[in-house]
């Protein structure tokens, strides 16, 4: 009814859509850095979208299944084997007791989610059951996984069944939608907020118009931006006020930082734009050392486009129901 | 950014697409806090559907949405309206809102609050000044921020006017009390920080299996009170 934890990868954390709600209190959101890939993962286990997944970091880890299950990985390729068997991204699998599911050469992206049916057993901590790095808690003890964890399922597959479902599932299509597919932009899109005034003529043109290489030190709370330096019009002191996933703020040095999934509940630099909600998941699965470019997005539009791909989830959802209903009738009855 | 008046009492800026973010004033004034807290109460008793997170600061209110908790093709535009519509209908008077208040035990000075010496002479006064100067009035709860449960308190005698320390320490132990720009602020965990360590609290400020989690919360009053050594050591963990 579990699965152990051979190798932990390099950075392994159960995360969800987040722990909303407690913002004020000075709790990060938390959540999957690429929500399009852990909403996907999870649609196509046949959970619902906000169950917690494991989203595995660059390398990632080898985990042995001791009960059948069902998964499904969506987001980065790191050439994921089950029993060293090549398998794919954004299909249902069906493992067996014994299985072995393992991680190799990174092809694309970084972050990769494996979402089990019906989840792992995992406690809700104010709500959610994503993993707080930095506060130790929520998710697996709080922390990233170590060898030798292990990790309880909650819904165990049939042994007895689990054939005829592996050939179930094979047959049954998954149609990704537009707005759902991974479609890299060359830019990625930003709206301007009430403090891009703050900001130099020069620096909005050079924000729109330079090439920004991702820093070493980027990680799940921001993305260090490096190049040409983002000035403002003058030096002055803010008050710190609520932050946002995406918001783009930028210290003394000029070198922005685009705030990511464990960011502060507030903070205090000068902001001088936000990501489009709808491009996140593209930057989460860019590597230190890559480079991005920007383009300027109108608000209207971006909140077009992030309910365009809202949309399309529950469509996906919903065209799934055969999907989870086939899976559900091959859960072992307690 | 336009100056706020009688007329337009708060501005409302959309920051990114998941996020309003609701002015009341500039600077650091207690008025104005309480208009924050006021107005975050009341956008919480709303129960707006779309929203996830109402984030008070000093001077600011952040609403967080969720584009997936609205019905189709609902914008910005119409959360904004919502919120227009559920501050003119509340009292935002400060002298309405009798806030809660917790009492923040201190012990000042020796191993607790190495900075006490030094700011007593910045402040060109005795140590047993600056602790009757720092417990004399109540405290706001501006906001929680920096770390879960780590309050922002202020605002202070205009001789606490100091900067924060040149060189940040690495290490601040959990509950350290720390001041600058007029404000308190608590260090709910060890971390590293440039704030004027003058006391610890016994208190635990956060702990996420409590209820409520936090030992404060934004618009709540604070009153320092100052504990022996002794007191400290023996506090009774809750």
């Amino acid at each position: 009814m579990s699965v152990t934890v051979i190798r932990p990868g390099l950075a392994s954390t159960f995360q969800d859509t987040g722990r909303h709600g407690f913002q004020h209190l000075g709790m990060p959101v938390c959540g999957a850095m690429d929500l399009r890939a852990h909403q996907l993962a999870n649609l196509i286990a046949g959970n619902e979208r906000d169950l917690a997944t494991l989203e595995v970091t660059l390398m990632g880890p080898t985990l042995r299944f001791d009960a059948p299950a069902c998964i499904a990985l969506a987001g980065a390729d790191l050439s994921p084997t089950v029993n060293g068997t090549p398998v794919p991204i954004g299909r249902p699998l069906v493992v067996r007791a014994g299985d072995v599911l393992a991680f190799g050469a990174r092809r694309s992206g970084v972050r990769c989610y494996i979402a089990w049916h019906g989840g792992i057993a995992l406690p809700h901590v104010l709500g959610s059951q994503s993993t707080y790095l930095r506060g130790r808690l929520g998710g697996y003890h709080g922390r990233a996984l170590q060898k030798d964890d292990v990790l309880p399922l909650n819904v165990p597959l049939d042994e007895a069944a689990h054939a005829s479902l592996a050939d179930d599932l094979q047959k049954m299509a998954i149609y990704l939608s537009a707005p759902l597919a991974y479609n890299p932009r060359r830019r990625l899109r930003v709206m301007r907020g009430p403090q891009t005034g703050l900001f130099t003529d020069e620096a909005l043109h050079t924000l729109f118009n330079s090439e920004f290489r991702i820093a070493n030190e980027s990680d799940r709370m921001g993305y260090r931006l490096a190049g040409p330096a983002l000035n403002v019009r003058e030096n002055r002191q803010l008050l710190s006020e609520g932050a946002t996933f995406g918001t783009i703020q930028v210290p003394a040095d000029g070198q922005p930082i685009v705030l990511m999934a464990d960011r502060q509940s507030i903070g205090g630099y000068p902001k001088i734009g936000h990501v489009a909600s709808v491009d996140l998941s593209q930057l989460a699965q860019c590597m230190p050392g890559e480079t991005v470019r920007f383009e300027e997005i109108e608000l209207a539009q971006a909140q077009q486009l992030d309910n365009l791909r809202e949309q399309a989830l529950a469509s996906l959802a919903a065209s799934l129901a055969p999907m989870r209903e086939r899976i559900a009738r091959s859960v072992r009855a307690s | 950014m336009s100056q706020l008046s009688e007329d337009t009492p708060w501005r409302i800026d959309a920051h990114g697409d998941r996020c309003l973010v609701i002015r009341f004033g500039e600077g650091i004034d207690v008025a104005v806090g309480k208009r924050c807290a006021a107005a975050a109460a009341a956008l919480r008793d709303a129960g707006i559907r779309a929203v996830s997170d109402i984030v008070p600061t000093f001077n600011t209110v952040a609403v967080h949405y969720l584009p997936a908790r609205f019905a189709a093709n609902t914008s910005w535009r119409n959360l904004e309206a919502e919120i227009e519509r559920v501050l003119n209908a509340a009292d935002l008077d400060a002298a309405a809102h009798a806030s809660n208040v917790v009492d923040i035990p201190v012990c000042y000075g020796g191993e607790y609050g190495p900075d006490l010496a030094d700011v007593a002479q910045q402040l060109g006064i005795s140590t047993d000044d600056v602790i009757a100067l720092h417990t004399r009035e109540l405290q706001h709860v501006f906001m929680l921020g920096f770390a879960p449960g780590a309050p922002f308190t202020g605002v202070l005698d205009a001789r606490f006017a100091l900067p924060r320390r040149a060189t940040p320490r690495t290490v601040i132990p959990a509950g350290s009390v720390g001041v600058a720009n007029r404000q308190t602020f608590i260090y709910p965990n060890a971390s590293p920080g440039g704030w004027n360590i003058i006391g610890r609290t016994p208190l635990v400020m956060f702990d996420p299996l409590r209820q409520p989690a936090t030992t404060v919360a934004p618009g709540d009053s604070v009153r320092f009170v100052p504990i022996t050594e002794h007191d400290f050591t023996n506090w009774p963990q809750a």
